[in-house]
């Protein structure tokens, strides 16, 4: 029953236009970002390594397709949680909405199956716009300027990694982003349990994501105790695979927060369901 | 008497401070076609609500099919059919392909053809692949009968199945009733407010008002124990009128026109008044018996607020 379920929930997000929002919008800003790059990357490249010309001699292209992934991740993983919450957050309370819950629940499968198989097929649609944004980020991005060795700069100074030792830190890279944004696509599911309405969960999951951020952004001793805690600081974990050494130890504690949170929401948002009466 | 495949008992149901049920009794045997009737705000969506485990009762017990629905929910509703008030479907899927979804889920395995075969039954086999955006009321309600018996219920659980249908929509739901009770012996719970539909339909039936049973039982014997209001069409009513008064002191005349008498009277003394009429050189084009399920309903409610 839970992979009928699951089943039924693909043809539903594949049947709904919204649902190619998120990779049209991931296509249309990747395309501008390396259209723009390949105007003026350049100078802007000149920029960044201005600094650095009286102590480094740069050799080979360093505007390359690696890089040009690296900073259209940069750009991108801040923005498509609401590209994910856009789908999931309407899945609970989009069939709320429109009734259709009442119809489902009257069916012989038990209410924690159904509610998985919307976390599952969530997942799925998170895990597919992660795979488009890698495809559109690093496969176009290397075909239209080339491989190279990767220059990264980061708190602790410029990272330079050697072209065949960029491919593996991508794949654990967008493996870390992945987790993150299926935090959000667990957090917007789980708000959508507690919703009859389609937009409320979504935008009170952007709310969430864009106060946690802040909480972790700003320098407030108060906050120092639950910064380590939130889902949003470890959001950025995925630029830790392009740190030398690679620090597992980091990578680790946030998998494990991620997941700890996605363990947390999928069982609240269990409770509730299951206890909901259905009333719409 | 027959299977008992509904039992409800002591149902109450609260939401907030507001008892939407309170105690709710009742019983529908296999076969019944069950009318589940009451004012709005009585409580009947709620209670059917709770049948179908959307809303957890707060207290009584539920059986259906002789199990406790609290530890038997999917082998229960995988024989249970029902639409809840309006069919609510996924506009932007076909009708086949709701259909299929709701299928998959429904604890039987459904072929294609027999969706197909579903679509064709309610009249909606030429639309198949069209999105449900574009169906009217009526259609949505059809789609709602092919989704409630294409997993073959022995149960069928009907909210208000005729709300927004037309004169011809909710003959054909009548007839469509009769035939699943009569030809293949399905039992239904109805619910709904046309109460002379509910009279040419259910054979057994209760009232709730205000979230209590009122009364349960067989409608036949419900109404024929019940004082009969007869009106009579009438060439002379003024002397009828005048005449009933001096010789048939049970009768009681509840209103008069030129052409028309109100009576209440028992069903036996129908024949002897007329007898008496018609000999006495009236002339009586017609008499109907005005009592009709709607008149008990009223008059339960009635007593109900008295006590």
């Amino acid at each position: 029953m839970l992979w009928n379920s699951v089943y039924n929930e693909f043809i539903k997000i594949t049947a709904k236009p919204r649902s190619y929002l998120g990779l049209l919008a991931i296509t249309v800003l990747v395309g501008v970002i390396l259209f723009a790059l390949k105007v003026d990357g350049k100078s802007m490249i000149a920029f960044v390594t201005s600094s650095f010309e009286q102590t480094l001699t740069f050799q080979g292209e360093l505007l390359n397709g690696n890089l040009v992934a690296f900073i259209i991740l940069q750009m991108l993983i801040i923005h498509i949680p609401l590209l994910v919450a856009l789908v999931t957050g309407d899945l609970v309370s989009g069939e709320a909405a429109s009734g259709t819950i009442r119809m489902l629940l009257t069916k012989p499968i038990s209410r924690t199956q159904l509610l998985l198989s919307k976390f599952i097929a969530g997942a799925v649609y998170t895990f597919c716009l992660i795979i488009w944004l890698g495809i559109m980020a690093v496969i176009v991005g290397k075909l239209l300027f080339g491989s190279g060795d990767l220059m990264v700069l980061n708190s602790d100074g410029l990272v330079i990694l050697q072209e065949q030792d960029v491919n593996w830190r991508y794949a654990g890279g967008f493996a870390v982003a992945f987790l993150a944004l299926l935090t959000v696509s667990t957090l917007s599911i789980c708000l959508s349990c507690f919703s009859n309405n389609s937009i409320g969960p979504i935008v009170l999951t952007m709310a969430i994501i864009i106060l946690f951020t802040i909480i972790g952004t700003l320098d407030v001793k108060i906050f120092d105790s639950i910064r380590p805690f939130l889902f949003t600081t470890h959001m950025a974990s995925w630029r830790s695979f392009f740190e030398e050494p690679l620090p597992t130890a980091e990578i680790i504690k946030s998998l494990i927060i991620l997941l700890a949170h996605q363990v947390l929401l999928i069982g609240l948002a269990v409770y509730h369901f299951n206890k909901k009466d259905i009333t719409s | 008497m027959s299977e008992k495949i509904i039992e409800v008992q002591h149902l109450s149901k609260r939401f907030g401070t507001f008892d939407a049920v309170k105690d709710v009794n009742f019983t529908v045997y296999k076969g019944d076609v069950f009318g589940f009737l009451g004012p709005n705000g009585a409580g009947k969506s709620t209670s059917i609500r709770c049948l179908l485990s959307l809303i957890q009762a707060d207290r009584g017990e539920i059986k259906i099919f002789g199990q406790s629905l609290a530890s038997n929910r999917s082998h229960i509703l995988a024989r249970t059919g029902s639409i809840i008030e309006k069919p609510d479907f996924y506009k932007y899927l076909s009708a086949y392909q709701n259909l299929a979804i709701f299928s998959r889920i429904s604890g039987a395995n459904v072929s294609r053809k027999e969706i197909e075969a579903m679509l064709d039954f309610v009249g909606l086999a030429a639309r198949e692949q069209d999105k449900v955006a574009g169906f009217s009321h009526g259609m949505k309600q059809r789609l709602g009968i092919a989704q409630t018996l294409l997993h073959q219920p022995d149960l069928i659980i009907l909210d208000e199945p005729t709300t927004g249908l037309d004169p011809q929509g909710i003959i054909d739901i009548r007839n469509l009733i009769l035939r699943l009770r009569d030809e293949q012996g399905k039992t239904v719970l109805l619910s709904s407010h046309l109460l002379a539909e509910m009279e040419l339909i259910a054979n057994r039936m209760v009232i709730i008002n205000k979230g209590k049973t009122l009364v349960e039982g067989e409608v036949a014997q419900l109404l024929n124990a019940e004082e009969l209001v007869v009106q009579l069409e009438i060439d002379k009513a003024a002397a009828a009128k005048q005449w009933i008064a001096d010789h048939f002191s049970n009768v009681e005349l509840i209103s008069s026109t030129e052409h028309h008498l109100e009576l209440a009277m028992d069903k036996s003394g129908v024949a002897e008044l007329n007898k008496s009429l018609v000999e006495q050189g009236f002339n009586i084009y017609a008499i109907e018996s005005k009592r009709k399920l709607e008149d008990y309903f009223i008059k339960m409610l009635k007593a109900d607020v008295v006590e």
